[in-house]
């Protein structure tokens, strides 16, 4: 930016070639107050015109509604009429913090959260371990591995739904063969809570695994190979080299998959069939997303749907400094 | 002079990039405002958008292909979302924006209530539009929609006249009777009796089959005969201690305390995979539900479900024709509100669907599909549900009743049937559940 801007400025004097600028010197810079004050502002706003785009859209589609909902949440508003809203002040935040479906729900998308994030994770890494191999076909497992993701929510939840079914499922048709009673899936706490996972683990395994081969291929080779001169066998080189070298990208899959499991909605919601929104008999398995949609529009209270979004924003960000902690500690450590 | 021209053409790509920019901007903002599918298309049609949930049978009664014939400016769009408590919501939404609303809109029967208290000022007012004759309805049907001042938002489409459907192979094999009339002689008006012949179906059940589908299913049957919901006439919530909704939820418990169902929730997955594999003997059968059997059961049921009148009569069910006033076309989409709402319409949709009709003038020259009399055993389907509609006790419908309902059913019973815990503390939840869903 400075170079040009430099030249606007000192381009209408004629640098550079003196003698035109001598003789018809006058002759050129007659339009020239006008035409150079036109010439900075573009220089200025163009660059501002080529963002704006975004911002507009930013404007629309993200600042808008944030500041609405906190608008909305302070408010007693109702799906039924959004032109009459009454003033509440905090009252829709101290009824929610009353409320046990609140904290039922906070706390089924923590414990959904973790038997999905972790597995998952750990599940990922090895099987970019895996892929990482000199392997025969190795474009296909790559593919394969992505494939779950590709699947839209629905459809696999659907198929999972189906697969966790108390009755005929295929999941307790396996169990039973082993010599179980068969399980009540959706209506037993731990046994939904599980089968939700299991959805969020299949799909997003394959994506995971593919970030951490893209950092595992970034490792440069010589540090296994004078590994293996020193002998350390194929595990410990994925304990000592591997794990080490991508823990930034390690630390990057768990904000992103945290960040996922906290706004967990769609799996739940159909895995719980009609009226899924309540997360089942119980609300054993309603998550801080289900109860917002259940709230806002299930039962018509935008206002306290507001309240919910606002507290899982403040939640997100608790967990992002808890984080940002954690990874200064990591730095700090090596 | 060199400088300048090369100023020169800086400037006017500058300009060329402005106006690229501005054009991308504008188009992209104009692609997210305008609504692509309504409005007049390039040949000069208008396009129609008919917003309905379930299966209404309009389509599938080949209604919107024979309007387009004899109007041949209109083209119908019916957008379709399966499940009520999927659309409702998003009606509602459309109504209060303004925007992407469909130029006809179906709305359920407990909603009505609340669209009607809520909404009214965003219908258009199809009681005075041309060819709408309050005669042709039910009464109960035309008040329903109909707001205080006298403004009927929406055209009854069908009714939910509720028999028993039963699979007479399972019956024959549990060693029940199977004649309908004997049957309805068996149970007649009372609900115990209905249960005691669930229990001795159970003493001799065929293997992997149970008497009913749900508790639940039992619930909204019997509730359906209630003169006495969840409402009072002065909007006052009697949920508590309504007679109506106590009979209904102390029927569904024995059937769930007596290991009679087959522990399915109504409209899942699984739910129809139990009509496909014949796992329960017995089910709720409004009029709009036997087309929905039929066609989860397959071909193989054909001939062996069979349906009979309930020990009590009632309305499960049935739904309206709105238009919203933010419509394009009010004049065209109200013009096919009507037609869509009018009895011989009504009966096109029986024959095909067995949704049955809310406009008493066509009773008489109701016939059902030989396919769809033969699929239920012969049963005299017409005057089944037509002797039924008869006795559909006029009661009052609240405005949350659909989300009461949802609770009792989806959290209450559910909780008894599949979770084990005693009626008191299903009651409970669901009495908390019904708190928190109106707000208090």
């Amino acid at each position: 930016m400075s170079d040009t801007a430099e030249y606007a400025e000192t381009a209408p004097p004629g640098k550079g070639d003196a003698a035109p600028a001598a003789t018809g010197g006058k002759a050129s810079r007659t339009p020239s107050p006008w035409r150079s004050r036109l010439y900075r502002w573009d220089i200025k706003a163009s660059p501002y015109v080529f963002v704006a785009p975004f911002f507009l859209f930013f404007g629309a589609f993200g600042l808008f509604p944030l500041l609405y909902t906190g608008w909305a949440s302070l408010h007693r508003l109702e799906l039924t009429n959004l032109d009459d809203s009454t003033w509440l002040g905090l009252d829709n935040y101290t009824n929610l913090l009353q409320s046990e479906y609140f904290w039922n729900a906070l706390g089924n998308t923590f414990t959904i959260g973790v038997i999905s994030t972790v597995p998952q994770l750990a599940v990922a890494l090895g099987i970019a371990h895996l892929l990482n191999y000199k392997l025969r076909g190795s474009m296909l497992w790559r593919v394969a591995m992505l494939a779950p993701y590709a699947t839209s929510v629905a459809s696999a939840s659907l198929v999972f739904t189906l697969l966790f079914a108390w009755d005929g499922g295929m999941v307790n048709w396996l169990i039973g063969s082993v010599g179980f009673d068969p399980v009540n899936w959706r209506e037993s706490s731990w046994g939904s809570q599980f089968a939700v996972s299991s959805i969020v683990i299949w799909r997003w395994t394959g994506y995971n695994a593919l970030i951490y081969l893209a950092a595992m291929q970034a490792v440069p080779h010589d540090l296994y190979e004078s590994a293996a001169l020193d002998g350390a066998s194929r595990w410990q080189q994925f304990r000592h080299v591997t794990i080490p070298m991508l823990r930034p990208t390690i630390l990057f899959t768990v904000v992103v998959s945290t960040i996922g499991a906290t706004q967990l909605f769609g799996e739940p919601l159909l895995f719980g069939g009609t009226a899924g929104s309540k997360g089942g008999a119980d609300h054993q398995f309603q998550t801080l997303g289900l109860y917002l949609y259940d709230q806002g529009w299930i039962n018509g209270h935008l206002g306290r749907a507001s309240a919910v979004a606002w507290l899982m924003l403040v939640i997100l960000l608790l967990i992002a400094a808890v984080n940002m902690l954690i990874a200064r500690r990591l730095r700090k450590d090596r | 002079m060199r400088s300048s021209t090369f100023r020169r053409s800086r400037r006017s790509r500058r300009l060329v990039a402005y106006a690229a920019t501005a054009a991308l901007a504008t188009s992209l903002l104009a692609a997210c405002s305008s609504d692509d599918e309504g409005g007049s298309a390039g040949d000069g049609k208008i396009t129609l958008n008919v917003g309905t949930f379930g299966v209404l049978g309009l389509k599938q009664a080949g209604l919107y292909d024979e309007y387009e014939k004899s109007h041949p400016n209109i083209r119908i769009k019916e957008n379709v979302i399966e499940r009520n408590d999927a659309y409702y919501p998003k009606l509602l939404t459309q109504l209060q924006s303004g925007a992407g609303v469909n130029d006809v809109a179906a709305i359920e029967v407990s909603n009505i209530t609340e669209v009607v208290q809520t909404q009214g000022a965003k219908f258009e007012d199809l009681g005075k539009a041309k060819g709408v004759k309050k005669s042709t309805y039910l009464d109960w049907k035309w008040d329903q929609a109909t707001t205080e001042d006298g403004k009927t938002i929406g055209l009854g489409l069908d009714i939910g006249p509720t028999a028993l459907c039963y699979r007479k192979d399972l019956f024959e094999k549990a060693g029940l009777p199977t004649d309908r009339e004997k049957l309805a002689k068996e149970w007649a008006g009372d609900w115990d009796k209905y249960v005691a012949l669930g229990k001795k179906y159970m003493e001799k059940a065929p293997k992997g089959t149970k008497f009913v589908d749900s508790a639940a299913s039992v619930y909204n049957q019997v509730f359906a005969g209630a003169t006495e919901r969840y409402y009072d006439k002065s909007g006052k919530e009697i949920y508590e201690d309504s007679q109506g909704r106590k009979d209904a939820w102390n029927a569904a418990m024995k059937v769930a305390r007596g290991d009679m169902s087959a522990k399915l929730k109504q409209f899942d997955p699984t739910w129809d995979q139990g009509f496909a594999n014949a796992k329960f003997a017995t089910v709720a059968c409004p009029a709009w539900m036997a087309g929905y059997i039929q066609e989860k059961t397959g071909p193989e049921g054909k001939g062996q479900w069979d349906m009979a009148k309930a020990p009590t009569d009632g309305n499960w069910g049935g739904a309206f024709l709105g238009v919203p006033s933010a419509g394009k076309h009010k004049k065209e989409a109200t013009e096919l509100a009507v037609w869509l709402s009018s009895p011989e319409q009504l009966a096109k949709v029986f024959a095909k669907q067995a949704s049955f009709p809310s406009t008493p003038s066509a009773y008489a020259s109701l016939k059902p599909s030989p396919a769809t009399k033969a699929y239920f055993n012969d049963a005299p389907i017409t005057e089944l549900y037509a002797d039924i509609a008869k006795n559909i006790p006029s009661a009052v419908y609240g405005i949350k009743d659909a989300q009461i309902g949802q609770s009792i059913t989806d959290i209450g019973v559910l909780q008894v049937e599949q979770q084990g815990k005693s009626p008191e503390e299903g009651w409970e939840a669901a009495q908390k559940e019904i708190k928190d869903v109106l707000g208090q």
